[in-house]
C-alpha cells in the first residue's frame, strides 16, 4: 500500500515537471495569439472547477459566478492601476481618494480580489443558501444582477457603466496555468477531504447528511463561499488578461459558458471540467470562423453570421442535458490507480504464463 | 410632486403591472404544476414581439392578422419546448431540467442575435391601437386603458378556466399531487401541455403589448421583464394564479413609484425588483396568498 | 428511578392543519429496546423526525438525557448522541461502502478545513484513525470485503445493515430505527434481531424501533408503545400488548403475524 503512494507521488511530481516543460517551451515559442488563449483557457479552468464545487460536487444550483468574477475583476484593477491611469480614466466623477493613490502589485491584488469575492459570497450565501435549487438559480441571479447594477451605479469607485481601461496587463503564460494549478491542486485536496464528502453527502441526500450530524447550512455557505473565492481570482486574471473591465461585461453570458464547461466536463469531475474548460475556449475561438464569412470552394459566399457560436453552444447544452447528462467524465477523475491496475494485471498475466 | 404628473405615474403603473400581470401567470402556472422555473417563458414574450414586427412590416399584414399570427405561433413554440426539452427530463433530477431551460432560453435568444441581428428596432405601433388621449391638462396613450382592459379580460377567462373547468380542476389535481392524479385516470401529460398553452398564449399577447407599450424590439428584451415576473410570481405565491395577477400589479407600482418619488434611485430601479425577491424567499416564501407548507420527510 | 434517556413531553405535530401526532408522552429508559408500532399512517416516523429535529413539535417538549432538544436540528441532534435509520433507504449512491460510513466520522472532528488543504499531519492522523475505527466497525457486520463497492450496488439486506452500520459510527447513546425489518422474510428477520441484539450490548446503545413485523417487535422490545392516528392508545410489553382490545381493533383487518 504505501508502495503505491510513493509511486503516485512520484508521478505526480513527474506530471508537474512535465507541465513546467510544456509552460516553458509555450512561453518561448507560441505566438501572442496562441498565449492569450492558453491564458484564457486557465481562467475559464479555474472558472469551471470553482463552479463544479459547488454545483457539481455540493449540489447547489447558483448562477451568481458571474457577479464574484465582477466583484474580483474590479478589485484587481482598482488596486493595480496607476495613479495616473485612474485620473485620467475616472473623468465622470474622480476616484474616491482612498483608492486614489493605492497601486499594489498583481500577486497580493490577485489574492484580494479572491478575499473580497469571498466575503460578498459569504454575505450573500447566508440569505440565498436557505433556499430550494430553483429558488437558490433566482436568487443566485438575482444578486449577481444586483452586483452588476451597483457597480455600474458606484461612480466614484468603479467609474460605472465607463468601466475601467489600462489595467496592467500580465501576459506570461506562467501566471495563468501556475494560479490555474495551483487552484486545480486545492479543490481536489477539499474534495478528497472529509469536507468534500461532507458537500457530496449532502448532494446526494441531504437529510440523511444532516441526520449524520454534518450541519447542512455551514457547509453549503463554506462551499460556496470557497467558489466564490476562486470566481473572484478569475475575475482578477481576466481583468489582467483583458486589461479592461466594465459592468457589461459580466453579464449572464459568462455564467451560461461556465455553465455549459461544468456539464460537458460532467458535474462532479474535477478532470472533466478541467478538460471542458480547455475544449471550450479553443471551441470558442475556433467557431469565430462561423462567425465571418465564408468563401467555399471560391464558389460559394457565406456570409458570416454573428452571435453563431452562442447559437451553437446552447444547441450543445442541450444537447448534453438531454441525451448526455453524465458530461465527459461523469464523477469519474483522473487518478494513477486506474493506469497502475491496468499495468498490474498485465503484469501478473504475464507471470502466470 | 404635481397632480397630473402623480397621476401619469399611476397610470403607467397600471399599465405595467397589467403586463407583468399577464407574463407572471405563465410563471406561475408551469412552476405550479411541474416545478420548473421555466426560463424560456420570457423569451416567448421577444418571439411573439418579432413576429408581429415581421408580419406588419414584411409581409405587410394587417396589424390584427400579424397579432394573431404571432399569438399562435409562440403558443406553439412554447408547447414544443416542453414537449422537446422538459418532458424527456420529468424523471430527471431537478437542476438537470433548470438547466435545460436555461439553456433553451439561451438559444432563442441567441437565435434571435444571429436572425434578427443585436440592434434594437423600432416596433410599429397600429394607429387603430394607439392613440392620444387628452382630458383637460392630462394626456395619455390608449393604452393606459386598452392593456389593463385586456388583462383583466383574459385574466377572467383564464380564473374561469381554472376553477370552473374540468381541464382546470385537472390542473389544480396535478398540481398538488403529479402521481396520484395520474393515478385517478388523469392524462398529466395532456394537462401539462394545456397549462403550456395558456402560458404562452400570455406570453404572446403580453410581448405584444409590451411592444406597443414600450415600441422597440431586440432580442434580450425578454431578459429583466422575465426575471421580474417570476418575481411578481412568487411575491404573489407560487402557483396562484390571483396571487401572479397581485404580484404583477405590486411590482408594477413600486417600480415606477419608487423612481417617481425617489429619483436618484432611478439607476438602481431594476435591483429593486431583486430585493424584494429575496426579503420574500427569506421571510414569506409563501408569498403573499401563498401556503406556507412543512415540506414532508 | 432510572434517568431517561429520552422523553417526549406530550408533543404533538400538525401539517396544515392536520394533526399528525397528538399529544405523546414516552419514554426510553437506558439500554432499553423500545418499539413504537402501529398501522399505516399512524404518524411513526413523524415523532422520529420530530425527535431528530427535522420538524418540530407544536406543542411539547423533547428532552435527551435531561437536556432539552426541542427545535434543535439533526446535525446538533446527532452530535448529541442520537442516530437513525430511514424508512426508505437512504444510503449516499455516489459513494462506496466505507465512503458512507467515514462521512458519520465528520461530526466528531478536530480539525478544520485549512488543516486538510495544507495536508497537515494532525489531519492525515485524524482521518487515519477514523479510515480504522470504520474499517473495523465493517469487519464486525462482515461488511468489510465490500468496501469499496459502491453503496447502492449491495443486496437490500445488505443495505439496510450499512444503513445501521452507518448510524453506529456516529458513536450514538440512542439509536432509532425506522423499519430495519422492512422486506426481510422471515429468516432475514431473525438474523436482523440477532443483529440488533448484538450491536445494542456491544455499543451499549438504547434503541427505539418501529417496525411492523411483529414476531420482530414482540421478539426483541421490552416495551413498546402504539400509535394510531398520532394518539397513544396504548402501551406495555409484548404480552399486555398483544392481547390489548384496542391495538386489537386499530390493526383489524392487518394480519398479526405478517
Amino acid at each position: 500500500m504505501d508502495d503505491r503512494k510513493n509511486i503516485k507521488m512520484v508521478l505526480n511530481i513527474a506530471l508537474l515537471l512535465v507541465i513546467c516543460i510544456i509552460l516553458w517551451w509555450g512561453q518561448q515559442n507560441l505566438s501572442a495569439f496562441y498565449i492569450r488563449i492558453l491564458n484564457l483557457s486557465a481562467v475559464f479552468v479555474v472558472l469551471g472547477i470553482s463552479m463544479n464545487l459547488v454545483l457539481g460536487f455540493t449540489g447547489m444550483f447558483s448562477l451568481g459566478h458571474s457577479g464574484f468574477m465582477c466583484i474580483g475583476a474590479y478589485v484587481a484593477a482598482i488596486l493595480t492601476m496607476s495613479p495616473a491611469s485612474k485620473e485620467i480614466i475616472y473623468f465622470m466623477e474622480p476616484i474616491t481618494p482612498l483608492l486614489a493613490n493605492v497601486q499594489w502589485p498583481i500577486f497580493p491584488a490577485i489574492v484580494a480580489a479572491g478575499i473580497v469575492s469571498a466575503f460578498f459570497g459569504f454575505l450573500i450565501g447566508i440569505p440565498a443558501l436557505r433556499l430550494r435549487d430553483d429558488y437558490l438559480a433566482i436568487a443566485t441571479l438575482g444578486f449577481a444582477e444586483i452586483i452588476r447594477i451597483v457597480v455600474t451605479n458606484t461612480i466614484t469607485i468603479t467609474n460605472g457603466a465607463l468601466g475601467l481601461k489600462n489595467i496592467p496587463s500580465v501576459k506570461s503564460l506562467w501566471v495563468y496555468w501556475g494560479i490555474a494549478i495551483i487552484t486545480v491542486i486545492i479543490l481536489k485536496r477539499i474534495i478528497n477531504s472529509n469536507w468534500g464528502y461532507a458537500f457530496k453527502a449532502i448532494r446526494d441526500n441531504e437529510i440523511a447528511a444532516e441526520a449524520m450530524g454534518i450541519s447542512i447550512f455551514g457547509h453549503k455557505v463554506l462551499s460556496f463561499t470557497i467558489g466564490a473565492f476562486f470566481a473572484g481570482i478569475a475575475g482578477a486574471l481576466m481583468a489582467f488578461l483583458i486589461t479592461s473591465v466594465d459592468p457589461t461585461m459580466f453579464r449572464f453570458t459568462f455564467t451560461f459558458q461556465i455553465l455549459l464547461i461544468v456539464v460537458l466536463g460532467g458535474m462532479g469531475s474535477l478532470t472533466g471540467s478541467v478538460i471542458s474548460a480547455v475544449v471550450i475556449t479553443i471551441l470558442m475561438e475556433v467557431l469565430r470562423v462561423v462567425e465571418q464569412p465564408m468563401n467555399l470552394l471560391g464558389i460559394l459566399q457565406i456570409p458570416g453570421l454573428p452571435g453563431m457560436r452562442m447559437v451553437i453552444f446552447a444547441l450543445g447544452l442541450l444537447l448534453v442535458i438531454l441525451y448526455y447528462r453524465q458530461g465527459l467524465m461523469g464523477t469519474r477523475e483522473f487518478n494513477w490507480d486506474y493506469i497502475l491496475d491496468r499495468i498490474d494485471s498485465i503484469r501478473k498475466r504475464g507471470t502466470s504464463t | 410632486m404635481s397632480v397630473d404628473i402623480f397621476l401619469q405615474n399611476v397610470a403607467n403603473s397600471i399599465t405595467l403591472g397589467s403586463l407583468y400581470a399577464l407574463i407572471a401567470i405563465g410563471y406561475t402556472m408551469v412552476y405550479g404544476i411541474i416545478r420548473l422555473i421555466n426560463f424560456a417563458h420570457a423569451d416567448l414574450l421577444m418571439v411573439a414581439a418579432y413576429i408581429a414586427f415581421f408580419g406588419i412590416l414584411i409581409f405587410s399584414l394587417p396589424w390584427y392578422w400579424a397579432f394573431i399570427l404571432a399569438i399562435i405561433l409562440t403558443t406553439l413554440l412554447g408547447v414544443t419546448i416542453e414537449k422537446v426539452a422538459y418532458r424527456p427530463l420529468r424523471n430527471s433530477p431537478r437542476i438537470s431540467v433548470l438547466i435545460s431551460a436555461i439553456g433553451v432560453s439561451f438559444l432563442l435568444q441567441n437565435v434571435a442575435i444571429v436572425v434578427i441581428g443585436a440592434r434594437p428596432k423600432p416596433f410599429p405601433r397600429p394607429e387603430q391601437l394607439v392613440w392620444n388621449i387628452n382630458i383637460g391638462e392630462i394626456s395619455f396613450l390608449s393604452l393606459t386603458i386598452i392593456i389593463p382592459i385586456v388583462t383583466f379580460i383574459l385574466l377572467a377567462v383564464v380564473m374561469f378556466i381554472v376553477k370552473k373547468t374540468k381541464m382546470g380542476i385537472a390542473m389544480r389535481a396535478v398540481s398538488r399531487d403529479f402521481e396520484t392524479a395520474g393515478l385517478m385516470s388523469v392524462d398529466v401529460n395532456k394537462i401539462i401541455t394545456l397549462t403550456f398553452v395558456i402560458g404562452s398564449a400570455l406570453a404572446g399577447v403580453g410581448g405584444i403589448m409590451w411592444s406597443m407599450q414600450y415600441p422597440q424590439v431586440d432580442p434580450l428584451m425578454g431578459l429583466f421583464p422575465g426575471i421580474k415576473c417570476f418575481i411578481a410570481a412568487v411575491m404573489g405565491g407560487i402557483g396562484s394564479v390571483p396571487g401572479a395577477m397581485i404580484g404583477g400589479f405590486v411590482l408594477g407600482f413600486c417600480e415606477i413609484m419608487i423612481v417617481a418619488f425617489l429619483p436618484a434611485l432611478s439607476g438602481y430601479r431594476d435591483a429593486f425588483a431583486f430585493v424584494i425577491l429575496i426579503l420574500i424567499l427569506l421571510f414569506r416564501p409563501g408569498g403573499i396568498l401563498g401556503e406556507n407548507t412543512v415540506e414532508k420527510v | 428511578m432510572m434517568k431517561e434517556v429520552l422523553t417526549t413531553d406530550h408533543i404533538s405535530m400538525e401539517f396544515g392543519g392536520l394533526r399528525a401526532v397528538s399529544n405523546l408522552h414516552m419514554q426510553v429508559f437506558p439500554d432499553e429496546i423500545v418499539g413504537l408500532i402501529g398501522p399505516n399512517g399512524a404518524g411513526k416516523t413523524t415523532v422520529f423526525n420530530m425527535i431528530t429535529g427535522v420538524y418540530t413539535p407544536v406543542e411539547g417538549q423533547i428532552y435527551f438525557n435531561e437536556q432539552n432538544i426541542t427545535g434543535l436540528n439533526p446535525a446538533q441532534i446527532a452530535k448529541l448522541g442520537i442516530a437513525r435509520t430511514f424508512q426508505n433507504i437512504r444510503l449516499f449512491n455516489s459513494m462506496t461502502v466505507l465512503e458512507n460510513v467515514m462521512i458519520s466520522k465528520h461530526l466528531r472532528r478536530k480539525t478544520n478545513i485549512i488543516d486538510a488543504v495544507l495536508g497537515l499531519p494532525r489531519y492525515n492522523r485524524e482521518r487515519h484513525e477514523h479510515y480504522q475505527e470504520c474499517m473495523a466497525l465493517l469487519k464486525k457486520v462482515q461488511l468489510d470485503d465490500v468496501a469499496n463497492e459502491m453503496a447502492t450496488s449491495l443486496p437490500y439486506g445488505k443495505q439496510r445493515r450499512l444503513e445501521i452500520v452507518r448510524a453506529l459510527a456516529t458513536e450514538p447513546v440512542l439509536l432509532l430505527l425506522d423499519e430495519p425489518a422492512a422486506g426481510m422474510n422471515p429468516n432475514e428477520s431473525l438474523e436482523l434481531m440477532e443483529f440488533i441484539t448484538r450491536i445494542k450490548n456491544e455499543f451499549n446503545l438504547t434503541i427505539l424501533m418501529i417496525e411492523h413485523h411483529m414476531e420482530v417487535i414482540m421478539g426483541i422490545c421490552k416495551r413498546i408503545y402504539v400509535l394510531d392516528y398520532g394518539i397513544n392508545i396504548a402501551e406495555g410489553n409484548p404480552r399486555e400488548i398483544q392481547t390489548d382490545q384496542r391495538v386489537i381493533e386499530a390493526y383489524l383487518g392487518v394480519d398479526m403475524d405478517a
